[in-house]
């Protein structure tokens, strides 16, 4: 997504003082907030997407609009704030910001959402300037009681010194004076030589983690609280014609069954009896696409490979091109359908009063869950809150909100709080999926096997037609074509698209790494078989490609010395090399393999470079890549879903493998330190991976594979 | 029905089939075990019964009867399992930390048996944890590092 | 399969299109699936004829034949569609690695002999209780259980060996636990783990016949002199 996203909607600092004598500096979209000296204007500022609140005691309290789904968000942004306001992150007190479009919306998205690898490039200039504007003032008020320039003054761990004199004071005790103090708008904030920013620091969350005190949407408990299990048509759209309750009203605990046009839930005192009860019904279900099958959805999409498509990116005169190359080399590709699989199951706890519907859930999306549930109840947005938590695994599937609205109704039916937690098997067979996709390339190249013409026909769906409408651009996804061309520079290009969306009932969306991890396999595919064809080294190869003096061609020049590419290997072993570019960021991976037997494969060991510019905190970073970099790893393995008659075969972790310990190759992820521009990480590593493993495989003695998921028996590490 | 938790008895009022996930969880309160597959595939619901590793999400509350629960809240009382925090911190191995309550408990399980794991070892006991993140590398460097620091101060 | 795989999938084809498997498994229902993608070198000939059985042969049925050897072999080999029955012969894996399910998949999650001896931290009885759980779900709908649910000791591995070699096994007393053959006899009638094979719970086939007429049979086939298939 990440190229695409340059328009920026700059946030402007509002202020004022506040409720209980606390500090409040916060922004809104739309301008200065009036400063707070009446009870009405300080709502307005208590409204306004507020960020940082100091309190007397001088506890600072951050609320952060991003969601955190294990990506680090809460640590890396307040360390953006105490980067500026002069104390520890380990000072700061995060809260998850409510769902509200309005007050927290993603500097560059627009709507207060977590996705596309962009939480640290929205918060990188807003954040440190929130944390700079507390610190000024902070400084103006202890100036204007010490009768001194406030130039003479610092900050310090918490404290403003005075050095002539030797004065100090902690923040708490400046928050009175502070609050009636106009705050500046745009406060110049440092610009390197980092105290914070560049640290391997401990994540913040981390304490909570290990310990299980860390609150996830399904550890919300309250007084009164019922729980629920949630049943979907077996058939993917299909409705409920009946059920009768009596079998699962005869287990203990439970005190209700909920009809919903599209689910059941039986309500209990417990999760586990709410599970029985459901269990104990017979659901008649109707309709839905009861012919819905994979081969259908496979033959749909190659079909499109064979239409011409709407020109996304052009250079030069590919066909002219083409025409005259010495030969041309013409690749298809199919990709499969494929689910998030999160480890917290879906779940959400409603509420719903008369007048209003209270949500608590983890959510990447929680404005637009507000305003969905809002309009699916009938209520006005205020009516609707929607609490936001620790998220266990998002990777796109809680970006999308219809499972929220489903909970909401069905809570709507139940007096008081009640929890709704899908099971395991609803969890997968209901998914927003990854959905097929498919690429055409034809690729022409001279007689020395160099390319002179690149023409890329990408089939897939259309997420950003609905999900982010500004992402299409006649017609043309700008997600889905996203890198389908990678880093090289052809000398004529050409990349077409074909919509290809999902039938009626199946439902699609954004998985980690969107379009990028659908185009890096292609793409370097494509590129490591030009390689092969033309006799050449996979490496020296793509250096010939890609621009003398990128950071691209650095990071693959890293790659290839840290993962000592060229030296001898065993026979039946190989690498694999693939780069991306994206998010921000640049990535090249080498993946080793070991083929121990004809249908068997070992992962033997993965090395990583990330230039991401600036990193925030090199730690995390590395944790993120990867993550990425094993979450491609179980898509590439095992990574399909299917449909047979309307209904999805996978249900749980025996059926849908993924990576396990054993499973784990030896990893090493090198990050460049830069001073550039922060990139995103989290779906890079994804995006960069499955292509360095195939062509590994290749490498290895073994086929090349056009196709994903690899279909090999994996075996433990040796 | 009485259970053993942490060191207490508890009284809860389930049917005896009922999960012992969901009366740790909903009953109990303590959410910090963790439902993840409901069919011992994934490991997020591990808690110890009189030590040994125990998937609590298809574990009948009845078939514990005087057994001795142990679930991640209580796991920082053990030597073991400060250790193991510890090095888990030390690492900094959780992301998202939904499955590291069972990981932890299932990793305190292993050097209950085993004090000094070898990677086949660490391989064996915790192929049945799933994490979605990918924190595998960081779990097994911590959990030799736990190891290490309980052998340290022996 | 070799040895240390940890996954059992589809049998690959290299070079084969991927789309060419997806195609196939959406022929079947999940479960359909699930057996057309796992076919191993586990599933010989004693096993497929095992699975395939509807039911098990009276002891009289085979008193047609004259000769005392042959009919204890025959004898045997009726007995063998529930000794080499999956709902045994999971349990009874070479490489110390269980399988589950008719079509004898690596066990999910992976496990190994370690584990039976709680050397690794997951005992059996980490998942596996007195009885079969119900998980409530449609794709497994239960985690089977018994008591002293474990795993056969090494010596007693019978998976990929012939019906001939687990018969003649089964009467070694240094492979057989030190049993006599009546020890045999009374363990394959009344033992209850052996009995969960045909109470094996939801969402499994149990092994065919019943306890008493496989005890039958294992008391026929030793008092005609207990004779083993080459």
């Amino acid at each position: 997504m990440s190229a695409t996203f340059e328009t920026t909607r700059r946030a402007v600092l509002a202020f004022g003082a506040a409720a209980a004598g606390e500090l409040l500096i916060g922004f809104t979209g739309k301008g200065i907030v009036a400063q707070a000296q009446t009870p009405a204007a300080r709502d307005a500022i208590l409204q306004s997407g507020t960020f940082i609140r100091i309190d007397r005691r001088g506890q600072i309290f951050l609320v952060v609009p991003y969601a955190e789904m294990g990506q680090g968000a809460l640590a890396a942004v307040a360390m953006l704030v105490a980067e500026e306001l002069e104390v520890s992150p380990y000072a700061i007190k995060t809260e998850m910001a409510p769902g509200d479009d309005k007050l927290y919306g993603h500097p560059l998205l627009g709507d207060q959402i977590t996705g596309g690898s962009l939480g640290v490039r929205g918060a990188w200039k807003q954040m440190r300037q929130a944390g700079a504007a507390a610190r000024i003032v902070l400084i103006q008020a202890a100036a204007q009681g010490w009768s001194v320039d406030p130039s003479t003054c610092h900050a310090q761990d918490g404290y403003i010194i005075h050095a002539a004199s030797g004065r100090r004071a902690p923040y708490g005790d400046l928050v009175e004076r502070a609050r009636a103090l106009p705050v500046p708008q745009d406060p110049p904030i440092r610009d390197g030589n980092f105290k914070v920013i560049g640290k391997s620091m401990r994540r913040t969350d981390a304490a909570e983690k290990v310990n299980g005190s860390a609150l996830y949407g399904i550890d919300v408990r309250m007084p009164g609280l019922k729980y629920a299990a949630l049943m979907l048509s077996p058939v993917l759209g299909g409705k409920l014609v009946d059920v009768d309750p009596a079998p699962a009203m005869a287990i203990r605990g439970v005190s209700q069954v909920v009809k919903h046009p599209e689910a059941i839930a039986v309500v209990a005192s417990n999760t586990g009896a709410a599970r029985k009860g459901l269990a104990a019904l017979s659901p008649r279900w109707a309709g839905g696409n009861t012919t819905l099958r994979t081969a259908d959805l496979v033959a749909d999409l190659d079909s499109g490979t064979k239409v011409a498509g709407l020109v996304a990116t052009t250079g030069g005169d590919s066909a002219a091109a083409m025409a005259k190359a010495a030969k041309v080399h013409q690749m298809d590709f199919r990709m499969p359908m494929l689910a998030h699989a999160a480890m917290e199951p879906l779940n959400c706890t409603v509420h719903y009063r008369q007048n209003a519907c209270e949500i608590w859930v983890g959510s990447q999306g929680p404005g637009r869950a507000r305003k969905q549930v809002a309009a699916a109840l009938g209520l006005p947005e205020d009516a609707v809150t929607v609490h936001n938590h620790h998220i266990g695994g998002g990777f796109g599937r809680r970006l999308q909100s219809e499972w929220i609205v489903l909970a909401a109704e069905i809570g709507s039916k139940v007096q008081g709080p009640v929890q709704i937690c899908w099971g395991r098997e609803q969890d997968f067979r209901h998914d927003a999926f990854r959905y097929h996709n498919h690429s055409a390339v034809k690729v022409g190249v001279d007689d020395k096997g160099k390319p002179v013409s690149f023409e890329h026909r990408v089939v897939g769906p259309s997420i950003m037609s609905w999900f982010l409408p500004a992402y299409v651009r006649d017609g043309v996804d700008l997600d889905v074509v996203n890198g389908a061309s990678g880093s090289y520079e052809w000398p004529n290009h050409r990349v077409e698209y074909v919509r290809k969306d999902p039938p009626a009932g199946l439902l699609a969306g954004n998985w980690r790494g969107v379009g990028e991890t659908r185009n890096c396999f292609v793409v370097e595919t494509v590129v490591d078989e030009l390689a092969y064809q033309a006799g050449q080294d996979p490496v020296q190869y793509r250096r010939a490609l890609l621009k003398p003096g990128s950071r691209i061609l650095h990071v693959l020049d890293r790659v290839a010395e840290a993962s000592k590419w060229g030296s001898p290997l065993p026979r039946g072993s190989g690498r694999g090399v693939s780069v991306l570019e994206g998010f921000g960021s640049y990535m090249a991976v080498v993946a080793e393999v070991e083929l121990p037997g004809s249908n068997s494969l070992r992962l033997k060991r993965i090395t990583a470079v990330v230039d991401c510019g600036q990193p925030v905190n090199p730690n995390i970073v590395r944790q993120q890549i990867e993550g990425g970099l094993i979450y491609g790893i179980s898509a590439a393995l095992y990574g399909r879903v299917t449909i047979h008659n309307g209904q999805i075969q996978q249900t749980n972790f025996h059926d849908h493998p993924v990576l396990r310990m054993n499973e784990m190759p030896d990893m090493e992820v090198i990050v460049i330190d830069s001073k550039e521009a922060p990139g995103g990480v989290g779906e890079p590593g994804t995006a960069v991976l499955a292509p360095a493993i195939t062509n590994a495989i290749k490498a290895a003695g073994g086929p090349r594979l056009y196709s994903l998921p690899i279909d090999l028996t994996v075996e433990s590490r040796a | 029905m009485r259970i053993q938790v942490n060191g207490t008895a508890r009284d809860v009022e389930v049917d005896p089939d009922t999960p012992l996930l969901w009366v740790l969880r909903d009953v109990l309160n303590m959410t910090g075990t963790k439902f993840g597959c409901g069919a011992a595939l994934c490991g997020a619901c591990t808690v110890m019964v009189d030590g040994v590793a125990v998937r609590s999400c298809i574990t009948e509350v009845g078939s514990i009867g005087s057994g001795a629960v142990t679930t991640i809240e209580k796991l920082g009382d053990t030597k073991t399992g400060q250790a193991l925090q510890k090095a888990w911190l030390d690492v900094d191995v959780v992301q998202c930390g939904y499955c590291q309550s069972g990981q932890l408990m299932q990793a305190a399980a292993l050097l209950e048996v085993n004090a000094q794991p070898d990677d086949a070892a660490i391989d064996d006991a915790m192929a049945g944890n799933i994490c979605r993140c990918g924190t595998y590398p960081r779990v097994r460097a911590a959990i030799k590092q736990a190891a290490a620091d309980l052998k340290g101060r022996r | 399969m070799t040895a240390n795989a940890t996954k059992v999938r589809r049998t690959a084809r290299w070079a084969a299109p991927v789309l060419a498997t997806v195609a196939v498994a959406a022929l079947g229902t999940y479960v359909a699936e699930a057996q057309q993608a796992r076919s191993n070198n586990l599933m010989t000939p004693g096993v497929q004829r095992a699975v395939a059985a509807t039911g098990l042969a009276p002891v009289e049925s085979f008193s047609s034949i004259q000769n005392t050897a042959e009919r204890s072999i025959a004898l045997f080999l009726e007995a063998s569609k529930v000794v080499e029955h999956p709902r045994c012969i999971n349990c009874h894996p070479v490489t110390r690695r269980p399988t589950q399910g008719d079509d004898m998949h690596a066990h999910v999650p992976p496990i190994t002999s370690e584990a039976a001896t709680h050397a690794a931290g997951v005992p059996c009885g980490s998942c596996h209780g007195q009885s079969n759980r119900p998980t409530g779900s449609a794709g497994i709908q239960s985690i089977p259980g018994a008591p002293h649910w474990g795993l056969a000791p090494q010596s007693m591995g019978w998976q990929t060996l012939t019906s001939g070699q687990i018969c003649e096994q089964l009467k070694d007393p240094k492979r057989n636990g030190n049993r006599s053959l009546e020890q045999i006899r009374v363990h394959m009638s009344e033992d209850h783990l052996v009995a969960w094979a045909w109470h094996p719970g939801q969402g499994r086939t149990p092994a065919p016949g019943t306890q008493e007429q496989f005890g039958s049979l294992i008391a026929a086939w030793i008092a005609t002199g207990a004779h083993c298939p080459k």
